[in-house]
């Protein structure tokens, strides 16, 4: 009995965050991007589609941040058009993966007994087929484009929403305040939407941030195989697999582009972890 | 004991079959006209409907699904997929085929991956440094930031095309493979280090690692005795998304060192829509993560004392 | 005369909280002398942990020692690192942590864990393997072969907490440092520890230091007692000295409050209007309660067998029992949580078996809950405000100035009104789920273990509120509790359960006169500062 009461102790001394510099670069990485997204012409002067031939595989300069490609069109310009397609993607997947995944993962976890156990086990036959090629399946049988993209990415990502949802639905119905709101006469309904529900998304939303790097990374690895937005719109996957053919002479024309997104994954990932952080405390 | 078995077999096999129906649905059912799908979407108009329905009736498409279904699932339990659309070779046989090259990339990235993923979690334990720790700390998160088709391209540039040191594609010996075979380990070890990370500094702050102090025992030995063992075993615990990211890494490793391989092979089939091959890999893959799934279940009680005996509590 | 085993001198320790320092140990020194056994006293974030994690090297990394020494022996061991401290643990000064466990590894057998220990202290014994079975036949394993064979789930926390004295005993140490070491443990096994430790220091001539929170067992165990507050020794004596003439008011207090301290039971504060209870009908009568658990496979628990007992209005009914009594399986039988396999509870005229989810609901109005720890029983999202409105917005009351009523009840204002869980101390925290249990007017309380987790002062201060909310209001409670010095203090009646049987009830002043019951008789001696309070 005593034995609960010292490990729940107060921890007294509590350690205060220093400031993170890394943290704030990544969100500045991050909001940039998402301007991108939005104005991407107050970023860039070029335009993504249009291209000079005789300045093809410009090296990158003040002129030509990222060089230009095959096309003599500006790699920087179409990288920050891509990221609209990329993110618009990303975060349309993300919401499909979160919104069923939480649905999904509470009503298996608030009802328990054989709904949770055939729920949790069409949940393990999802997960037993890897995601990218959940996604890739999904996609050649949607067609190629980029909104489909996101719907196989979503659609892959729901098991994983769904089982953590349903293990923090799990903790949380079983702690001693939802059963003292029990006690107190507060019906079902009112305990899983005033108890349940707030009490174990923040876990869930700690993951929709960690998904948001890791849905980044799953469009454009299904645009790098090229199951979407058809040339020449810009794409980030797309953009590195233009390039890659050119790899040995112009390597620019694939890595940067590629550095520009792996950057921004890890940026998400660097802000996720903070989530998570202040979620544990 | 018996029973946990049996149920731990029951759900593998579960999962496997469910994998077959959900793929069924996927490729022969959803689609409006699968029969569609099976030629190149180009000479799609220049198809006379006679040989449309004539490729409608060898494939079963003109029976009830049903009937489809049970006819499939029947050939599928004695390892019949039927033939590949492109080369026309049973699916079986063109797996096996290919399958050889992957298996040794595949295992040996995850050798690689977990002597990696070991080696971060114990610098980041055993260092007294904060800095050293936190930056063996940060390198898990960039190895699953990073997209492998860029540090694919990025190794590719360096060791083949700059230094020459290794060839830059191709499947004929160990040369061909240590690149790849980076390219494939590194975003796998990530998860795998994140993981052990927490799980070792978690042990390390446990009851048991005070009462080894307080025996006299040093850092380096309460590590490797007691630490160890406790911390390393949740990594079995994250055996089947392991496999996921192989199976996803060796997709993308091998069409950017163009190896020969069965990633590649999925990735030609989706482009080409050959479902039965399609079909075919995604029950293999199923399969193979069923049974990742249940070894780990059936090792798991033998490497923790907990587990048990709390099996066998259930049967005295 | 020979040197002190164990001298601290003006150690100083701080915790770095971001750029600043929060000191946690100012300026204390102790001194052990051999075959002395010293108690050292504090409650929960007194510094007291911090001191001897301090002196034996083992501090987290955050914590620094900012100024004073630390000598075994006159050697002075201030800033040794942990390669050099190696040598001093062990073979010098043994240590017993607080919580048997998780103290052991799971996935090693006993053995190798005490030859580990021996192997480390003494590298050139002969027989590892006679030395390990010695320990631990010296801490009282009489089966030691067995128990040498053995993982740590398969042992009792008794015995997990012997295995670890062995361990602690193995290097032959001069000094044992012991960390709350019976806190985890039932009284009759902790009994049993701290009369072993006892002989040990009889047997070995070793030094003992106890850190406790439990000023009951400090007094009755020890030669010399430190009792430290706020990371500073505010006293320290002879035990009779300190019972004749605490110097600090803390130490009052602390005597004050040890439940052990008090014959009879508590009063009302004189500020409360008492309203005198009619006649003492019978408000609550649970009868012929079963309830069985199937664990894993066919094995069965019995976690109640045919257990029962009768609540009388305006008293306090007290449950008794050591973990694994089947206390709270009953407890949370009467509240409606879980249902009885068999048995019948009846609330004044209400048969409450077998009512529907609706008519329950009804029932509890009448019939409320506190929880054992206030740190899980609150929503932690949720305002103190929202927290004991609850109750009422759920029977679509009005709430308004009925929560200010009901926290000034407890003894809070309403600036705590818009405050978080989180930001209150564990004593406010259990006033809060007080106040929201009184919100629908019940005639009953059910608290389990409801002053368990808070310190003994805060636990005083609780009690005392509960008597009092009692004579006002004329309240019944049942009150499940291991601790029977709690009991004397609040109980009108008491029950006592073992394996899930009640073994005897009746009024606390018959039960505790003279005891039925071998059992009972057994719990009453383990009281801590069961002797001495009679000093």
């Amino acid at each position: 009995m005593t034995a609960i009461a010292l490990t729940l102790k107060k921890p007294i001394f509590r350690i205060e965050k220093a400031p993170q510099p890394i943290l704030i670069l990544s969100w500045i990485i991050v909001l940039t991007v998402i301007g991108w997204a939005l104005f991407p012409s107050l970023f860039t002067d070029y335009s993504p589609y249009a291209g000079d031939p005789a300045a093809s595989f410009a090296s990158p300069s003040l002129e030509h941040w990222f060089g230009t490609d095959r096309l003599g069109r500006d790699l920087f310009a179409r990288t920050v058009y891509g990221s609209r397609t990329t993110l618009t993607a990303t975060l349309l997947a993300v919401l499909i993966a979160f919104g069923l995944g939480a649905v999904v993962g509470l009503a298996a976890g608030f009802s328990g007994g054989i709904v949770d156990t055939a729920i949790m086990r069409v949940v393990d036959v999802f997960l037993a087929i890897p995601s990218l090629l959940l996604a890739m399946v999904v996609v050649s049988v949607l067609g190629y484009s980029t909104n489909n993209i996101a719907l196989a990415v979503g659609i892959s990502a729901i098991a994983a929403f769904a089982r953590v949802m349903r293990a923090q639905v799990l903790t949380v119905v079983n702690q001693d305040y939802v059963k003292a709101a029990y006690g107190l006469g507060v019906g079902r309904l009112g305990v899983m939407l005033r108890h349940v529900v707030p009490n174990s998304l923040s876990s869930v939303i700690a993951l929709a941030a960690l998904e948001i790097g890791t849905g980044v990374l799953a469009v454009a690895s299904l645009g790098f195989l090229g199951y979407g937005a058809p040339p020449p719109q810009p794409e980030w996957g797309l953009l590195v697999a233009e390039g890659r053919d050119y790899v040995a002479v112009h390597p620019w024309a694939s890595i940067l582009p590629g550095l520009a997104l792996a950057i921004v994954v890890i940026a998400t990932h660097r802000i996720s972890t903070s989530f998570r952080k202040e979620h544990r405390r | 004991m018996i029973r946990y078995v049996a149920l731990k077999v029951g759900r593998a096999v579960f999962v496997v079959w469910a994998a077959f129906t959900v793929t069924f649905v996927l490729l022969f059912v959803l689609p409006a006209n699968p029969v569609d799908l099976l030629f190149d979407p180009t000479e799609l108009n220049s198809i006379p409907p006679e040989v449309r329905a004539q490729v409608a009736e060898n494939y079963g498409f003109n029976k009830p699904v049903l009937l489809q279904y049970a006819d499939r699932l029947g050939h599928a339990l004695i390892g019949d997929f039927g033939n590949s659309v492109q080369s026309g070779r049973p699916v079986i046989a063109a797996i096996l085929d290919v399958l050889p090259s992957t298996l040794i990339l595949a295992s040996a990235a995850l050798v690689l991956a977990t002597l990696i993923a070991f080696a971060i979690a114990l610098v980041a334990t055993a260092t007294r440094r904060p800095w050293l720790r936190n930056l063996v700390e940060a390198l898990p998160s960039g190895a699953v930031s990073v997209p492998v088709f860029l540090s694919g391209i990025l190794i590719l540039q360096v060791f083949s095309f700059q230094l020459g040191w290794f060839p830059s594609f191709g499947d004929n010996g160990v040369q061909s493979l240590i690149l790849p075979l980076i390219t494939l380990a590194v975003p796998v070890a990530g998860p795998i280090a994140q993981l052990l990370v927490r799980s070792f500094a978690t042990e390390f702050g446990a009851g048991y690692v005070t009462t080894s102090w307080a025996k006299g025992a040093t850092r380096g030995r309460i590590i490797v005795h007691d630490v160890f063992r406790n911390a390393g075993l949740p990594a079995l615990t994250i055996a089947g998304v392991t496999f996921g990211n192989l199976i996803a890494g060796s997709v993308i490793t091998e069409t950017v060192f163009a190896r020969r391989g069965l990633g590649r092979m999925t990735q030609t089939a989706i482009n080409t829509l050959d479902v039965p091959l399609v079909a075919g890999i995604v029950v293999l893959v199923a399969v193979t993560f069923a049974l990742i799934n249940l070894t780990v279940d059936l090792i798991y009680p033998v490497l923790d004392p907990r587990l048990r005996a709390s099996l066998t509590a259930g049967v005295s | 005369m020979s040197e002190p085993l164990l001298s601290i001198k003006d150690l100083s320790i701080d915790y770095r909280t971001g750029r600043s320092h929060t000191p946690a140990v100012e300026r204390t020194s102790l001194n052990i002398e051999p075959g002395e056994f010293v108690s050292l006293v504090g409650e929960s974030g007194s510094g007291k942990t911090t001191l001897i994690h301090g002196a034996l090297g083992l501090l987290p990394a955050e914590a620094r020692i900012r100024s004073g020494s630390i000598a075994y022996s006159d050697v002075d061991v201030t800033g040794w690192n942990d390669r050099k401290m190696a040598l001093i643990r062990g073979n010098y000064v043994g240590f017993i942590p607080q919580d048997p466990n998780t103290s052991l590894n799971p996935v090693k057998k006993i053995g190798p864990q005490v030859i580990e220990a021996v192997r480390l202290n003494h590298p050139k014994s002969r027989n590892f393997l006679e030395a390990a079975l010695e320990s631990l036949r010296t801490a009282g394993l009489a089966d030691a072969g067995r128990v040498f064979h053995q993982y740590p789930h398969e042992l009792s926390g008794g015995m997990k907490q012997r295995a670890l004295i062995a361990i602690a005993l193995a290097g032959q140490p001069k000094i044992i440092v012991a960390d709350e070491p019976t806190s985890a443990l039932d009284v009759t096994v902790q009994k049993r520890i701290l009369d072993h430790l006892v002989s040990l220091r009889e047997r070995l001539g070793i030094g003992i230091l106890l850190v406790t929170h439990d000023l009951g067992v400090a007094l009755e165990r020890s030669d010399r007692i430190l009792v430290m507050q706020h990371g500073v020794i505010v006293e320290q004596g002879p035990v009779e000295e300190i019972l004749r003439d605490a110097k600090s008011e803390y130490t009052r207090r602390l005597l004050a409050a040890a439940p052990s301290r008090h014959a009879g039971r508590l009063l009302p504060t004189s500020r409360v209007r008492v309203t005198e209870p009619e006649a003492q009908a019978e408000v609550l009568t649970a009868d012929g309660l079963t309830k069985t658990y199937r664990l894993r496979g066919r094995a069965r628990l019995t976690a109640l067998g045919n257990a029962g007992l009768t609540v009388r209005q305006g008293t306090t009914h007290a449950i008794v029992g050591e973990s694994g009594a089947g206390k709270s399986t009953l407890a949370s039988i009467l509240a409606g949580f879980t249902t009885a396999d068999a048995g019948t509870v009846r609330l004044g005229d209400t048969e409450l078996t077998g009512l529907r989810r609706g008519q329950l609901r009804e029932i509890r109005r009448d019939l409320q809950f506190v929880f054992q720890n206030p740190f899980t029983s609150l929503d932690p999202r949720f305002t103190v405000r929202r927290l004991i409105a609850e109750p009422l917005t759920a029977f679509g009351l009005p709430a308004g100035d009925r929560v200010s009523e009901l926290l000034a009840a407890v003894a809070l204002d309403d600036s705590y009104l818009d405050r978080l869980p989180g930001q209150l101390s564990g004593g406010q925290r259990q006033r809060v789920a007080i106040a929201r249990a009184l919100a629908l007017n019940p005639r009953i309380l059910v608290l389990d273990e409801a002053v368990s987790a808070l310190d003994v002062s805060v636990q005083a201060q609780i009690l005392q509120l509960l008597v009092d909310l009692q004579a006002e209001l004329g309240l019944s409670y049942v009150f499940v509790t291991h601790d029977l010095g709690v009991v004397r203090l609040i109980a009108d009646d008491v029950t006592v359960m073992k394996d899930g049987a009640v073994l005897e009830t009746g009024p606390v002043a018959d039960v505790f006169a003279d005891p039925r019951h071998e059992y009972t008789r057994q719990l009453l001696d383990a009281i801590p500062g069961a002797r001495v309070a009679r000093v």
